[in-house]
């Protein structure tokens, strides 16, 4: 369909973007890749009366990568990651996970700003977010906070950000070499939302048993989050088949799939518990 | 609200309402038929257009979005005599049959090689995922993108001025 009628701005200051969003009370939203918005538009499930447009704040484009970890920019588009070969040693779970998001014209102009905002429970990077324990710095006409990843997303499509509020960057703690991760996911399509997915990663301690244990899922749940029963599983044992067959079992009981149109919620969990036993045994071999 | 940006080479100048996509504005401003108008929500790749050597998808973007970009159709593509190489060898390997994709596919295929004119097989049969077509069942269109990869290898010898026009 045609997209309703609204208003446009493209203001040339986070400052402006803030001010304007708090001047329409609720009513207005941030454009960036609006990968995701426009085709909410187009459906009639958002009629903002103002669209803000990101795309002269440069600064928000910046991808760091420091002893302080990575920093994403919000208007850090999919192919910017790809295209970024430092991340492949900074962060190869944010890399693998990306390379699974949507098709490529989408991955040209898709933002991680617009995904976090955006919330989807099926998306990559909400999930990424959630499992790396990531900050997102936020800014409002009150100022800047920080958000933790855990606190962020609260359900389906939604978030802490505040109706005048925008997202400036997310930051993913440093990532120590040797860390063992995996990222899997399936799909019906190659580029389509997952019905299920994995995040992992953890740390060896001396006697090759998994410290620091996180696991998050993509798809099976009510919103982006880690999976507690699953990691305490695995947490402070050796990573073994038989480990990955009781890790899938707790998560497949304690994630919170819901039927759709696409699957029912016994079919979720199920995927949720093989994904999750492959990619420890993924993982372990890394 | 008034937008201008360079469509295929030319500097355009049109008066499109915000919620325009930047797709409507091509066909209707600037009456470039060439590229098609799908699903309208991101989903089909038919409308893939190059901005500033990107293939995006035309409908999930405002007209206003491409002010001051370069845009390039599936017209801005093709030479003043004849088919590009890409087009040529989509003849060759009878890479379409209804052709309601095929501007998308192209646009998508042309920007792919001029980034990656050694892409496999594999590679480009990825990135076509994005392009929906109910007809050829896509080996074709994988076999003509895969032979035309010779016509980008040195970029002076892709098709036509394109290359040059988006300084890719």
């Amino acid at each position: 369909m045609k997209l309703p009628a609204f208003e446009y701005a493209a203001p040339s200051t986070p400052a402006e973007v803030v001010q304007l969003l708090a001047a329409r009370g609720g009513d207005a939203r941030v454009i960036a890749g609006g990968q995701s918005l426009l085709p909410t538009m187009a459906f009639r499930l958002a009629q903002p009366s103002l669209l803000i447009d990101l795309r002269n704040l440069d600064a928000l484009k910046a991808i760091t990568i420091d002893e302080s970890g990575v920093v994403l920019g919000a208007r850090t588009r999919w192919c910017d990651i790809e295209d970024e070969a430092a991340l492949g040693a900074a962060h190869p779970l944010l890399v693998e996970a990306i390379s699974h998001v949507a098709h490529y014209q989408v991955r040209n102009r898709g933002t991680v700003g617009g995904s976090l905002a955006h919330a989807d429970p099926a998306a990559e990077m909400p999930c990424i977010a959630a499992t790396c324990e990531a900050q997102l710095r936020l800014l409002s006409p009150r100022g800047e906070r920080l958000v933790r990843a855990d606190e962020f997303f609260c359900g389906p499509l939604t978030t802490a950000l505040a109706d005048d509020e925008i997202i400036l960057d997310v930051r993913l703690p440093p990532w120590p070499s040797g860390r063992r991760w995996s990222f899997m996911e399936f799909a019906r399509r190659a580029g389509d939302f997952a019905l299920a997915g994995v995040a992992l990663f953890y740390d060896l301690d001396a006697q090759q048993r998994a410290r620091n244990v996180h696991i998050g899922v993509v798809g099976a749940c009510y919103y982006s989050k880690r999976l507690p029963l699953a990691e305490g599983t695995v947490e402070g044992r050796v990573v073994t088949p038989e480990l990955g067959m009781a890790a899938g079992a707790a998560a497949a009981e304690e994630a919170d799939a819901a039927d759709d149109i696409h699957a029912s919620a016994s079919y979720r969990k199920a995927l949720v518990a093989e994904l999750l036993e492959q990619a420890l045994s993924r993982a372990a071999t890394r | 609200m008034n937008i201008r940006f360079e469509l295929n080479g030319q500097g355009v100048e049109a008066d499109v309402q915000a919620r325009t996509t930047l797709v409507d504005c091509i066909r209707h401003h600037f009456k470039q038929t060439g590229t098609h108008v799908g699903c309208e929500h991101g989903v089909c790749g038919a409308c893939t257009v190059i901005v500033d050597g990107d293939a995006v998808r035309s409908c999930l973007m405002l007209a206003v979005q491409a002010s001051g970009c370069k845009v390039t159709t599936v017209e801005g593509l093709t030479p003043p005599e004849g088919l590009s190489p890409l087009q040529a060898s989509f003849r060759r390997h009878h890479a379409l049959q209804c052709g309601f994709c095929t501007p998308g596919i192209l646009t998508t295929a042309h920007a792919l090689l001029t980034h990656e004119p050694n892409a496999d097989r594999a590679r480009i049969r990825h990135v076509l995922s994005g392009n929906l077509c109910r007809c050829t069942g896509y080996i074709n269109i994988v076999e003509a993108v895969y032979d035309a990869r010779g016509a980008y290898a040195d970029p002076a010898g892709a098709a036509g001025d394109t290359i040059e026009r988006n300084s890719l």
